[in-house]
């Protein structure tokens, strides 16, 4: 009987659960890192192995060698300082006038007939033009002082603010507004307490948006007439070939815009965090 | 205390050719609960708009106390469907709301904000985010802010349609406490048949084409929960399931007339 085998699977090993295997899948940040890292990592061995003349690109390390110069000794009688300062001075000038003011014309477009048949048209009527074609007129009328380049800045600015405001407004949810009526809200704290929150998230689209067509604006401005700004100084680099404080320039002009984005973007989060809640 | 009237109420849109509502006579005082019922298209909504004033009557009067009702105002406290809280504030500010338009101080309003919380079972929720709400406690926030005006009527407008049946049955219940404890006149409109029947001291049945009262009856299952009585109980007796089959055979009728 000895001879009788048990059932084969007694003898076995117990079974283990199939492991599967999880692997983590790459965060999507590590590969847009590993995009910009291998890109420095080309832009390093192109220039390293002297396939390109230092004339046409220089390298990472040069760059960053006259970015101190640059910081310690200036450029055109200016500091890097001075220059990031005379461009961050115009654009943040020219945004806080058009916040100022184009978030009540927004208001009273999105809100009362009149003033959309009014302003809704001139709006419309400028915003297509580039910024750079009536940038000549602008010096006809205002010289070309630091007026002109704020105030092209600020009509840059000023279109994206008030259109995404009045979108917002229109936008307002009408059961919210009953709401607000029914407990006895006047127009202006209808306005106060439940149209401007409501188009908030718009606004601060709008925001975005303008900075970002103010900040390609100011640079282009500042290539055509000034002595001084980020924009400035990449020209008269390019004039006299000196090519790593024209890359340096455009580095320093992507990164300041992706820094603005990017506050912009924590702003939003903060300042209205019901925005893309279900409610 | 409060007496809403209307007389001879009727509303058209522009443009369309039947009128939405023609001749419609209510009124509603202290200690009632009228409950307007009907199909979609019986001008329900149509009908609680005129009365909060957020749409004026082509024709008719409607008074609250003597005085003509003229756009919308802080004595008729309304109740959304769709909850239409404010996300921006949090569930005291909500409920708040309404006194702070009024210009009540901080201190003070909060303070009735947070008993009206209590009083629809939410004491504890003050700080909460309105996203972070249930449906059912969304409406009930809801009510709490409309009370907390203190409005000489409340209106509501399907409050509970939005609900899971049993998240609604305690809904209905809650209402009816509240009802009892505040006397506030309500007038709550709804296309839940069992819910009209359990709920109104008055019913109102409207049919479409245009809308208008077909019937009205004076019930009593309210009252009867309001004085202590088990829900369960009430739904369970003859008198509630006869009343409730009554009613649904008039609305199925007027379906096959318009049909």
């Amino acid at each position: 009987m000895s001879s009788i085998e048990l059932p084969a699977t007694a003898k076995r090993p117990p079974r283990t659960p199939p492991v599967v295997k999880t692997r983590k899948p790459l965060p999507t940040r590590w590969i847009s890192a590993l995009t910009l890292a291998s890109l420095l990592l080309v832009w390093w061995l192109v220039t390293a192995a002297g396939w390109i003349e230092p004339l046409f690109l220089p390298s990472p390390a040069d760059i960053l060698a006259k970015g101190w110069t640059l910081l310690t000794q200036g450029y055109m009688d200016a500091s890097l300082w001075q220059h990031l300062g005379a461009s961050l001075g115009r654009i943040g000038l020219a945004l806080l006038a058009a916040t100022l003011t184009a978030i009540p014309v927004g208001i009273a477009i999105g809100y009362n007939r009149v003033a959309r048949g009014v302003l809704d048209p001139l709006i419309e009527f400028y915003r297509p033009i580039p910024p750079l074609a009536y940038l000549p007129l602008i010096v006809i009328w205002c010289g070309i002082g630091e007026l002109s380049k704020v105030l092209l800045i600020y009509l840059a600015i000023f279109a994206p603010i008030a259109i995404a405001t009045a979108t917002g407004v229109r936008t307002v949810d009408p059961a919210k507004l009953r709401a607000a009526q029914s407990l006895g809200a006047s127009k202006i704290q209808l306005i106060r307490h439940v149209i401007l929150p409501s188009a908030l998230p718009d606004i601060l689209t709008g925001i975005r948006i303008g900075l970002g067509v103010g900040w390609s604006t100011l640079v282009a401005a500042e290539l055509i007439a000034a002595t001084s700004g980020l924009g400035f100084m990449v020209q008269s680099a390019a004039q006299f070939l000196v090519t790593d404080v024209v890359v340096l320039g455009i580095l320093l002009i992507a990164l300041i815009a992706f820094a603005l984005e990017m506050g912009l973007r924590a702003l939003q989060r903060k300042l209205v965090p019901w925005h893309g809640q279900s409610h | 205390m409060a007496l809403l009237e209307l007389e001879r109420i009727s509303a058209q849109y522009p443009g369309a050719p039947t009128p939405v509502l023609a001749d419609i006579n209510l009124s509603l005082g202290p200690r009632q609960l009228l409950v307007a019922l009907g199909p979609s298209g019986s001008g329900k909504t149509s009908l609680l708009n005129l009365i909060a004033g957020f749409v004026a009557p082509s024709g008719g009067r409607i008074t609250l106390d003597g005085a003509p009702v003229q756009g919308p105002g802080a004595e008729r406290g309304v109740v959304f469907q769709d909850d239409a809280l404010l996300p921006w504030q949090d569930v005291l500010g909500n409920v708040a709301f309404g006194l702070e338009l009024a210009g009540v101080p901080r201190a003070q309003r909060e303070a009735k904000a947070r008993e009206m919380l209590a009083l629809v079972d939410l004491a504890g929720f003050g700080e909460r985010r309105v996203w972070q709400l249930s449906g059912g406690q969304k409406q009930r926030v809801g009510l709490a802010r409309a009370l907390a005006a203190d409005p000489r009527v409340l209106l509501m407008d399907e409050p509970f349609g939005a609900l899971d049946a049993f998240t609604r049955e305690q809904m209905q219940e809650l209402l009816l406490q509240v009802w009892q404890r505040t006397a506030k006149p309500v007038f709550l409109i709804t296309h839940d048949i069992e819910e009209a029947v359990f709920l109104a001291t008055e019913l109102v049945l409207l049919a479409p084409n245009p809308g208008r009262v077909v019937e009205r009856l004076q019930l009593d299952f309210g009252q009867r929960y309001a004085a202590g009585e088990s829900a369960r109980a009430i739904k369970s007796d003859p008198r509630f399931i006869e009343t409730r089959e009554h009613v649904l055979a008039r609305v199925f009728s007027q379906r096959q007339e318009s049909a």
